[in-house]
């Protein structure tokens, strides 16, 4: 079914969530690209299961792809809220800067 | 072979949009590389036989998530070259960090085997008769009933909670008073007069609603406390 054997897409996707790691940590302050970084390791999950899901001839897999789509999906629109509700009482996104609820 | 190209091609290109994306200057390139990486990873979707999950993942991701993301980042009055600083001094902890996650990963991929056993602990074999798509929808409407509508309370709760967290009562908008509406009477907005005959109408006794002085919008607490 794969075109390839099944270890070259999990390197793909092991890299890709590797990528994201390393995203969040290099924009420590940007919240929206901490926001995509974790987009790019759901999409590496993604990936994952949908690689075994074909080399495995179970279709699970993709089942329970299309709920972490859906959770990512939801993520995501609650992420930004969050973020322009606190750029409109802060006026920045830094990471740092969320401190309000510090005693 | 082509597709095995075309799985390198759309890998390739993948991972290269998804380095641009952690690392691109401009919040807005980065959204755009991420909608690059999201129609490439549908297409290893593709390639791998996921019909339904690759166009899922482009009108999902590509078609509101990624706008998503643009309209935040295009929105947002942010100085985002002061949210770059420390690029560097992040530098070297995030590639140590993740150079040990990958060799941790690599091991991992290298000592990995399916165990002998596993065709029969199967949930869901395919039907290599039916198509994707059909047999997905066999599946999720049936042995995952449960957990499908549970993913749309999810999306259900994500929707109410955004617009609950981004919606504001602003102190210029003009809301309908429906009691003011209600005991409206004709004696409050209609003049009649008499006209002589062959003297017209004054210009100020035109019919037409009496101009009230424009009220300063009620405060906020003054239609309910539904907020």
């Amino acid at each position: 079914m794969l075109p390839v054997p099944l270890g070259h897409y999990l390197t793909v996707s092991a890299i890709l969530l590797v990528l994201g790691i390393f995203g969040i940590f290099l924009n420590r302050k940007n919240v929206i690209v901490i926001l995509m970084s974790v987009e790019l390791m759901l999409l590496a999950v993604n990936l994952n299961l949908v690689a075994f899901s074909a080399a495995l001839n179970d279709l699970a897999g993709q089942i329970l792809a299309m709920f972490v789509l859906t959770v990512a999906a939801a993520e995501a629109a609650i992420g930004l809220a969050i973020v322009v509700v606190y750029f409109r009482n802060r006026g920045s996104i830094e990471v740092e800067d969320v401190t309000m609820m510090k005693g | 072979m082509i597709a095995s190209l075309a799985f390198y091609l759309f890998s390739g290109i993948l991972l290269a949009s998804a380095a641009m994306v952690v690392s691109s200057r401009n919040p807005v390139h980065a959204v755009l590389f991420l909608i690059l990486a999201f129609f490439n990873a549908a297409a290893l979707f593709l390639l791998a036989g996921a019909e339904f999950l690759a166009m899922t993942l482009v009108i999902v991701y590509v078609g509101a998530v990624a706008v998503l993301f643009l309209f935040v980042v295009m929105m947002l009055d942010v100085n985002f070259v002061q949210l770059r600083e420390g690029f560097q001094r992040y530098l070297p902890v995030g590639a140590t960090i993740g150079v040990v996650l990958l060799g941790e990963l690599v091991m991992v991929l290298g000592g990995w085997r399916i165990a002998p056993g596993s065709d029969a602990l199967r949930f869901a074999p395919m039907d290599a008769a039916l198509d994707n798509t059909r047999q997905i929808g066999q599946i999720l409407y049936t042995d995952y009933i449960l957990l499908f509508q549970a993913s749309g309370l999810i999306l259900l709760v994500a929707m109410i909670g955004a617009i609950v967290l981004t919606l504001r009562d602003r102190k210029t908008s003009r809301h309908q008073n429906v009691a003011t509406q209600i005991a409206r009477t004709p004696a409050d907005t209609l003049v009649l007069v008499d006209v002589v005959r062959g003297a017209g109408v004054p210009v100020d006794h035109y019919l037409r609603p009496k101009v009230t002085e424009a009220k300063p919008v009620a405060p906020a607490d003054s239609h309910g406390g539904h907020h």
